[in-house]
C-alpha cells in the first residue's frame, strides 16, 4: 500500500473511529458474505476447467439458467411499472382502508414463501379458481414459466414499492406545478418531469427485486412443476445436484449464478450512479 | 397585459383564504402583494395563475375571461419560492422545457430552442451555466434560472411568489435590484408576493397590502406608508406605536390630560404615530408624558420604550443618540405627524378615519 492512499483514506474527520469501523466492515462482510462465496468457488475450482464446462454447458443446466434469469428479469420488470403505480395510488390518494392496502404490500415479505407458492399453485392449478378460467382460454399458468413469473412478481413486489414510496413522497410538488404553468400537459408532466425524478428509486427497488428473484425458491418450486429443460429452476437444479451428493456440481452451477448475478447487480449499480450524478444528488 | 380581477373568492373548507378581492393592474407595472402570512396573498397569485380554482368571482386577462381557462392555457410565467426547478434536467434543459412541451405545430426546432435558452442566461447574467445541473448552483443562481425559465415561453404575466425568501440578506438585497432593472427592460406585467415591507416598498410601482384575504390598501409606496388607510396598514408598514385617547371640545385627550393635539370629533379613538415623527418638549401643558422603561440604538438614533400613565401603555420614540434620558426618568413629547382612527369598530370592519394630520 502506498502512502499516499492511507493519507486519502485517513483525513480528518468529526466522527471518530474511523479505523475500528473499518475494520469491523471488512471482518464481517468477510465472515458473513465473503468466506463462504470464496469457499463454493474454491470447491468448484476444484473440478478443473474441462469438468467445469461441461456441467456448465450441459444444456439442462444452460436451460435452467436461461429461465432463471429470464423470469426474474420479466418478474422484476412488471414490478417495475406496477410497483411505481401502486406506489404513486398510495402515496397520492387518499381512500377508505388506504392503510389496511399499503400494510398488504408487505405480505410478501411476510409470508413463508412455500405458503406463497402453495396458495398460488392452488389459485393457477388447472382446476383452481383462476386457472379453470385460463383454462378455457387455453393459457396454461401453473406448471409453466408463466407461472414461475407470477410468484416472482408476486414476492418481488414490495421491493419497488417500497423504494419508490418515500422518494415519491418527498417529490417536490412545486415542480409538478412549475411545468403545468410552463404549458406541460398531465401526460408530459408525469413522463418527462416526475417519473425521470423517480428513476434512481425505481433502478434500486428493481435491482432489488431481481436478485430476490433469481434466488427465489420456495414460492418457484411449487407452481413451476419442475420440468427439466421447460420449468426448472437453477436454485432446484442446485438442490438436486446436492441430492445427488454431486458436491461440485452443485457449486460450478452456483458459481456461474453468482458471476452472473454479480455482474447484472453491478450494471444496475453503475447506471444507478450515473443517474445519480446526473441527479446532483451527490453534488 | 391588463389584469382585472373581479371579487375574486377562495376557501379552504370553512376558511376564506381569499375574500371578494377587486384589484386592476395594468400593463407593464411592477405590483406587490404585501400581508402577514395566512393574509391570502400566496392564495391570491396562485388563482391568477390558475394554480388555484376560485370559488367565486372572476379574473380577466386584457379583455379575455381567463378564469375558466387551464393553467397550461394561461401562459403565465411563475416563479416559486423553493425554485421548483427539474433537478434532473441542465440549466439549458431546464430553461428550454416550456418551449419543448409546447405541440409540434408551435415547437421551435431544438436549435432555436437552445438559442433562446443561451440568450435567457445572458439577460439573468448567467452566460455559460447551461450545461450545469440545478444542485451544483447557489440559491441566488437557481432562482435566477428559474425566472428564466418562467420568461422563456413569452408570459403574459410574471408572477413570483416569495421569490427571494429562500435566500440570504445580502444576495437578497442584489436580487431585488436586478429584479427591478430586469422589469425595466423587459417591461412584463410583474406581481410578486412578499411578507417582507421594505422589499415591497423598495420594489414595486403600487403595494396591494393584504390581511385576513381582504385589501386593506391599493397604493403607490408613499401612498401606502405616509397615508396608511387603516390601523393595520399603519402598523404593518413601517414602526408605529399607538395609543387608546378620548375625543372631546376638538381636542384628543389621553385619560384626563390633554396631549395638545386638536381634532375634531367625539368618542374614543386610537392614535398611531411612527417613532421619529414625534418632538420632545419641556414642561407639559399638552403633551404625552411618561416613565423610560428601556432603549436601544436603532441606526442613527436611539428608540425609547416609554410607559403611559396608569394604562401602562408602552410607545416608542426615537431620541437623537446622545440625549440624556436614562432608565427611570421621564420624558414629554408630542407626535408631529399622526392619525386616528375610531375605536369601537371590530378590528376586521375598516375603522373610520376621523383625523389626519401628517
Amino acid at each position: 500500500m502506498s502512502g499516499t492512499a492511507v493519507m486519502r483514506f485517513r483525513q480528518p474527520s468529526v466522527l471518530p473511529g474511523f479505523g475500528i469501523a473499518l475494520g469491523f466492515t471488512l471482518v464481517y462482510l468477510s465472515g458473513i458474505v465473503l468466506i463462504p462465496l470464496a469457499a463454493m468457488i474454491l470447491k468448484s475450482a476444484g473440478l478443473g476447467w474441462a469438468e467445469f464446462w461441461r456441467i456448465v454447458g450441459d444444456p439442462r443446466t444452460l436451460a435452467a439458467i436461461r429461465l432463471s434469469f429470464g423470469a426474474s428479469l420479466l418478474a422484476a420488470s412488471i414490478n417495475a411499472v406496477f410497483g411505481v403505480l401502486l406506489a404513486w395510488v398510495l402515496v397520492r390518494y387518499s381512500f377508505p382502508r388506504r392503510r389496511l392496502a399499503d400494510a398488504m404490500i408487505d405480505l410478501p415479505f411476510a409470508l413463508p414463501t412455500a405458503v406463497a407458492g402453495i396458495a398460488l399453485t392452488t389459485l393457477y392449478a388447472p382446476n383452481g379458481w383462476i386457472g379453470q378460467f385460463l383454462a378455457t382460454l387455453g393459457l396454461k399458468v401453473a406448471y409453466t414459466p408463466i407461472g414461475i413469473v407470477i410468484a416472482l412478481t408476486f414476492i418481488g413486489l414490495p421491493f419497488v414499492v417500497r423504494t419508490v414510496e418515500p422518494v415519491l413522497r418527498e417529490f417536490d410538488r412545486e415542480a409538478e406545478e412549475a411545468a403545468a404553468t410552463l404549458g406541460a400537459t398531465r401526460r408530459q408532466t408525469v413522463f418527462r418531469v416526475i417519473l425521470p425524478s423517480l428513476l434512481p428509486a425505481i433502478l434500486t427497488g428493481y435491482a432489488l427485486a431481481l436478485a430476490r428473484s433469481i434466488g427465489e425458491y420456495g414460492s418457484v418450486i411449487f407452481i413451476a412443476g419442475n420440468i427439466p429443460y421447460v420449468s426448472e429452476i437453477t436454485p432446484l437444479l442446485i438442490v438436486i445436484r446436492l441430492e445427488e451428493f454431486n458436491y461440485a456440481g452443485a457449486t460450478a452451477i452456483a458459481a456461474v449464478m453468482l458471476a452472473i448475478s454479480f455482474s447484472m447487480l453491478l450494471i444496475i449499480n453503475l447506471i444507478q450512479a450515473w443517474s445519480r450524478r446526473r441527479f446532483g444528488h451527490d453534488g | 397585459m391588463d389584469i382585472r380581477i373581479e371579487n375574486i373568492s377562495k376557501t379552504f373548507g370553512q376558511h376564506p383564504a381569499v375574500n371578494s378581492v377587486s384589484l386592476e393592474i395594468r400593463s407593464g407595472e411592477l405590483i406587490a402583494l404585501l400581508g402577514p402570512s395566512g393574509s391570502g396573498k400566496t392564495t391570491l397569485l396562485r388563482l391568477i395563475a390558475g394554480l388555484e380554482h376560485p370559488t367565486g368571482g372572476r379574473i380577466f386577462f386584457g379583455d379575455e375571461d381567463a378564469s375558466r381557462k387551464s393553467v397550461q392555457a394561461r401562459n403565465v410565467g411563475f416563479v416559486f419560492q423553493h425554485y421548483a426547478l427539474f433537478k434532473h434536467m441542465s440549466v439549458a434543459d431546464n430553461i428550454g422545457f416550456g418551449l419543448r412541451v409546447r405541440p409540434r405545430a408551435q415547437r421551435p426546432s431544438r436549435r432555436e430552442i437552445r438559442a433562446r435558452a443561451e440568450e435567457l442566461l445572458d439577460l439573468v447574467q448567467l452566460p455559460g451555466y447551461g450545461e450545469r445541473f440545478p444542485a451544483q448552483l447557489s440559491g441566488g443562481q437557481r432562482q435566477r434560472v428559474a425566472l428564466a425559465r418562467a420568461l422563456a415561453i413569452e408570459p403574459r404575466v410574471l408572477l413570483l411568489d416569495e421569490p427571494f425568501g429562500a435566500l440570504d440578506a445580502k444576495v437578497r438585497k442584489d436580487l431585488r435590484r436586478w429584479l427591478r432593472e430586469l422589469h425595466d427592460k423587459t417591461g412584463h406585467t410583474t406581481i410578486f408576493v412578499t411578507h417582507d415591507q421594505e422589499e415591497a416598498i423598495e420594489l414595486a410601482d403600487r403595494v396591494v397590502v393584504l390581511n385576513k384575504g381582504v385589501i386593506e390598501q391599493v397604493g403607490t409606496p408613499d401612498e401606502i406608508y405616509d397615508t396608511p388607510a387603516s390601523p393595520f396598514v399603519h402598523q404593518f408598514i413601517g414602526e408605529a406605536s399607538s395609543l387608546p385617547v378620548t375625543l372631546s371640545n376638538g381636542e384628543v385627550w389621553l385619560a384626563d390630560r390633554a396631549t395638545g393635539l386638536r381634532s375634531e370629533g367625539n368618542g374614543e379613538a386610537i392614535l398611531y404615530f411612527r417613532p421619529n415623527h414625534i418632538e420632545v418638549v419641556e414642561g407639559c401643558s399638552g403633551c404625552i408624558a411618561g416613565v423610560v422603561v428601556g432603549s436601544r440604538r436603532v441606526a442613527d438614533t436611539r428608540r425609547v420604550e416609554i410607559e403611559i400613565g396608569a394604562g401602562r401603555h408602552r410607545v416608542e420614540i426615537d431620541l437623537p443618540v446622545g440625549h440624556p434620558a436614562g432608565e427611570g426618568s421621564r420624558i414629554a413629547f408630542r407626535p408631529t405627524r399622526w392619525r386616528l382612527y375610531l375605536s369601537g369598530a371590530s378590528e376586521n370592519a375598516a375603522p373610520r378615519k376621523v383625523a389626519v394630520h401628517a
